[in-house]
């Protein structure tokens, strides 16, 4: 398996829920291929497929056609490739950031991220070091043992950028990052996402409604009923 | 990190006050357990504190304590003569309920011979008996004073001496009086009776033509002599000689025809299986019961607390969680909650056991099943809720 040049490799990917008369196919034939370090934003009306796109690419929903290749692992391809450790390529290649932040909340806000961590077989002290210096990075230092109920929607949002990032992925996948934030904060956070992007050499995902926060993504993708109708 | 118990200490109070009530399940079920084993030892005090080898007691019966035995007591001389045995000493026993302080006093009399042997096994304030008549040495736990006198038949009883803690086969606390006083107390007529008895003797010999007026009298007066005599006793007990053969004895004793010779292993059973049967199979069932109740609530508890973190497991495999680290949090919980209870039970009936109307006797081996029990019991109980968090699907943790 030689190393691919492309963070994410997507190929005729269908994805049908249900069977038979109540079918909907949510996504249908999109192929594109993604670089480590772009940016790439998905536009689409309600119902278009954008968060089934993520989620079949993000090992989270079985695509029922097609093929996805992460970082060079073809991980599915006609359905999951067999035998295939969905939950380590999770925890070790992917992030994950989504309109409701996620948090788990009787973790303090360092916890919620050091937990990313241990389960990726980081040493405690470690772990505690990295979160501290992701959270600090984002602002959060004065906000470390804040439970997410303490949080604000903005700061909520930035932990769960920091536990997305925390294993330096190779693929983040935001689905509507800013949504539940003013806009002054969704501004924020797509910048933050944009300076990770070239920092880590990420590639990113971001699913938005909003043309406002799209200004400099290197490509757009704009989905209507399932199909990517215009990439620009 | 650990996960189980971050969840805990962010909602303690609910925690907390669930181990206080399963604590509180599992203290019954520990003193279920106690109560148990405090029938078997109060079944057995007075045996054990007498120290016998034999219980002789009426033929045919399982006496002394089991079913009523009368013998005469002029057969411990018979006893004491078989080659083989020591020592002998008859015994009586009876149930006997007064007032006292307006309130009813319930004991178990024993009887025992000066000279002999089966008195108070220690004296823990005040003296032993020392005179003939009229004293007595009561347990603990009748809740009386030196000095107290209570009337039991004609007359008046006090307490001289206190004993440890001596109770019958019941549970009731014991007293002691002089043999003589417990047969006076058990079957010495009051005056009118024999009165009535004297008046019916003369009118029924003095129907008899064959008889002369002088053998009426002399007959009369040898029939109330025996039909007043308190010359009874439930049993006599007997130690044996040191490398003295039990069977042997026993043979002897049963060969009078009109005695059996229990021995003390015999007399264990008959109280064991017999007497306290019953009450174990009871306590075992209401266990057995409490214990599955257990199981049903920490199950229910386990189950829901795993719904209420559906989110939670859902996000945890959406960052790529393994199973362990699912199953890990869940089997933690349950076994904290276990472990914790049980430990609440415990404290509680270590602060109380000794207050309890029955006897709680705690055998270490009973807690440690108990406690391996409980243990066995978390790790089914958080099945169900294991069994539900790895259907969890990563999806679900999109949703709202
Ligand atoms: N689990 C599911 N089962 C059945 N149908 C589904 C499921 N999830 C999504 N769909 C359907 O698939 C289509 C695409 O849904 P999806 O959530 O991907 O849209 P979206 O573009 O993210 O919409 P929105 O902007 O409202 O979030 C919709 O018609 C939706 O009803
Ligand atoms: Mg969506």
């Amino acid at each position: 398996m030689g190393k691919s040049m492309y963070a994410i490799e997507v190929e005729k990917l269908t994805k049908i829920y249900g069977k038979g008369e109540t079918a909907v196919t949510a996504i249908a034939d999109a192929t594109f291929q993604v670089k480590p370090g772009e940016l790439v934003a998905i536009l689409g009306p309600s119902g278009s497929g954008k968060t089934t796109l993520l989620t079949s690419i993000g090992l989270i929903n079985e695509p029922t056609h097609g093929k996805v290749v992460i970082d060079g692992a073809v991980v599915a391809d006609e359905g999951w490739t067999p035998g295939f450790d969905l939950k380590r390529m999770r925890r070790e290649k992917l992030g994950f950031i989504f309109q409701a932040h996620n948090l788990i909340p009787f973790l303090s806000a360092i916890e919620n991220v050091m937990i990313a961590l241990e389960i990726n077989h980081l040493s405690r002290p470690d772990a505690k070091s990295r979160a501290i210096e992701l959270l600090t990075s984002l602002n959060l230092g004065h906000r470390l043992n804040s439970y997410p109920s303490a949080l604000s929607g903005g700061e909520a949002q930035r932990v769960a950028i920091a536990r997305a990032l925390a294993n330096k992925p190779k693929v983040i996948l935001a689905d509507e990052p800013t949504a539940a934030l003013d806009t002054e904060n969704g501004k924020n956070v797509m910048d933050l996402l944009k300076k990770l992007a070239v920092e880590n050499h990420s590639a990113i995902l971001v699913v938005t409604h909003d043309h406002r926060m799209v200004e400099g993504f290197d490509r757009i993708f704009q989905v209507s009923d399932g199909r990517i109708t215009r990439e620009s | 990190m650990n996960l189980a118990i971050r969840d805990i200490r962010y909602h303690l109070g609910r925690f907390i006050l669930t181990s206080i009530g399963l604590g509180l399940l599992l203290g019954v079920v520990m003193s279920m357990g106690g109560i148990y084993r405090g029938l078997f030892a109060d079944a057995l005090t007075i045996l054990n504190i007498t120290k016998a080898d034999i219980w002789v007691v009426q033929q045919n019966t399982n006496g002394p304590f089991a079913e009523n035995s009368r013998i005469p007591e002029d057969i411990k001389y018979r006893i004491k003569a078989v080659p083989g045995v020591a020592e002998a000493s008859p015994l009586s026993f009876q149930t006997i309920q007064i007032d006292r302080m307006d309130k009813p006093l319930r004991f178990f009399l024993i009887g025992y011979d000066l000279n002999g042997f089966g008195g108070p096994p220690v004296i823990l304030a005040g003296r032993d008996i020392r005179q003939k008549h009229y004293e007595m040495v009561v347990a603990k736990g009748m809740n009386m004073e030196i000095g107290e006198k209570i009337r039991l038949g004609l007359h008046e009883y006090s307490v001289v001496g206190i004993t440890g803690k001596v109770v019958s086969s019941s549970g009731d606390p014991a007293a002691f009086v002089t043999l003589a006083d417990a047969q006076d107390i058990q079957f010495k007529k009051d005056n009118d009776a024999i009165r009535n008895d004297r008046e019916r003797i003369g009118a029924n010999l003095s129907s008899i033509q064959a008889l002369s007026p002088s053998q009426t009298k002399f007959l009369q007066q040898n029939i109330a002599r025996v039909t007043e005599s308190t010359h009874t006793v439930n049993t006599v007990v007997a130690r044996l000689a040191p490398g003295a053969n039990l069977k042997d004895v026993q043979e002897r004793i049963s060969r009078w025809n009109h005695y059996r010779p229990i021995s003390v292993e015999e007399q264990t059973r008959i109280l064991t299986k017999g007497m306290i049967e019953k009450a174990r199979m009871q306590l075992g069932l209401f266990r057995i019961i409490l214990l599955v109740i257990s199981a049903v609530i920490i199950s229910l508890i386990i189950y829901t607390s795993t719904l209420d973190k559906i989110k939670v497991i859902a996000t945890l495999k959406l960052i790529g969680s393994q199973n362990r680290v699912i199953v890990g949090m869940i089997l933690q919980q349950s076994l904290l909650m276990g472990i914790i209870a049980y430990g609440i039970g415990y404290g509680l009936i270590l602060l109380t056991y000794e207050k309890f109307p029955r006897r709680i006797v705690l055998e270490p081996f009973d807690l440690q099943m108990l406690f391996v029990i409980v243990v066995a019991i978390c790790v089914i109980a958080s099945f169900v809720g294991i069994r539900k968090a790895l259907k969890v699907e990563p999806a679900e943790a999109l949703g709202g």
